[in-house]
């Protein structure tokens, strides 16, 4: 199964849904394209929630930090949310858990937003 | 590592094009061969992801998707250590030279992780030009049979 991304809306936060396997080809560029999307509509709150992604690699993370600098240069916010122990993992041993703003708890993550 | 009292010695070769559809076949071939080889489903994932990085730079960087170079994928295992090679036949790089991923002003560059990756999950990592031209990387992860 490779990435299927569902978009909703929570009061003004752009939740994203993200399943599957964020890898080279199909998988990431699904991604940039909603990330990019998203800030073409001015969508400045987005919230990634990644509980159901099974699989990532060099190239997905290359895409949520691209999406996080897309948004944040575009004077939005980009969080993560439900993360599980792999990509987790994954953005610890990249240190990248220092950069991105990580919640376990929709709620707290929706209201975590200026 | 799991009890693994009927270890087979085992040896896989293929010849892939320079295709993402062989760096899902190459993963695939990893996975089985470590599972085979008796390692636990954590140790088989990281084998798997540092495979899948290892071809995507010989299909990417190295033999640039041309459908005139091949890459050399071989997966090796013994009681002692599970040994994976992958070769291409692209112009080389400069891998003595890489940007540190982990660098505070390296954090955001959207590229520039897989090799640390593999270094990451792997226990020994090599990487060598081949006279012939080329880049080839050695990676293995040590088995220890209960």
């Amino acid at each position: 199964m490779s990435v299927k991304l569902n978009t909703r809306q929570v009061g003004d936060v752009s939740v994203v849904d993200v399943a599957g396997r964020i890898t080279l080809g199909e998988g990431s560029s699904a991604l940039r394209d909603t990330l990019r999307g998203m800030v073409g509509k001015s969508q400045k709150k987005i919230l990634l929630n990644l509980g159901e992604v099974s699989y990532i690699d060099s190239s997905g993370i290359g895409e949520l930090v691209s999406g996080f600098t897309t948004v944040t240069n575009s004077g939005g916010e980009l969080k993560l949310l439900n993360l599980n122990k792999r990509v987790k993992d994954l953005l610890q041993i990249t240190k990248l858990l220092t950069v991105f703003d990580v919640h376990e708890d929709e709620a707290a993550a929706i209201r975590s937003f200026a | 590592m799991r009890e693994n009292k009927r270890h087979v010695p085992e040896t896989v070769e293929r010849f892939l094009d320079s295709t993402l559809d062989s760096v899902d076949n190459a993963e695939e071939l990893a996975v089985s061969a470590a599972q085979r080889a008796g390692f636990e489903d954590d140790d088989v994932m990281k084998i798997g992801m540092a495979v899948r990085e290892s071809i995507v730079n010989a299909v990417v960087h190295g033999n640039r998707y041309s459908e005139h170079k091949k890459v050399r994928f071989s997966v090796a295992n013994n009681k002692q250590r599970f040994t994976v090679r992958i070769a291409d036949e692209g112009d080389g790089f400069d891998f003595e030279n890489l940007p540190d991923p982990l660098a505070p002003e390296n954090l955001l560059r959207t590229s520039g992780r897989g090799l640390f990756l593999v270094r990451s999950f792997m226990d020994e990592f090599q990487i060598r030009r081949l006279e012939r031209g080329g880049t080839e990387v050695t990676l293995v992860k040590y088995v220890v049979s209960k």
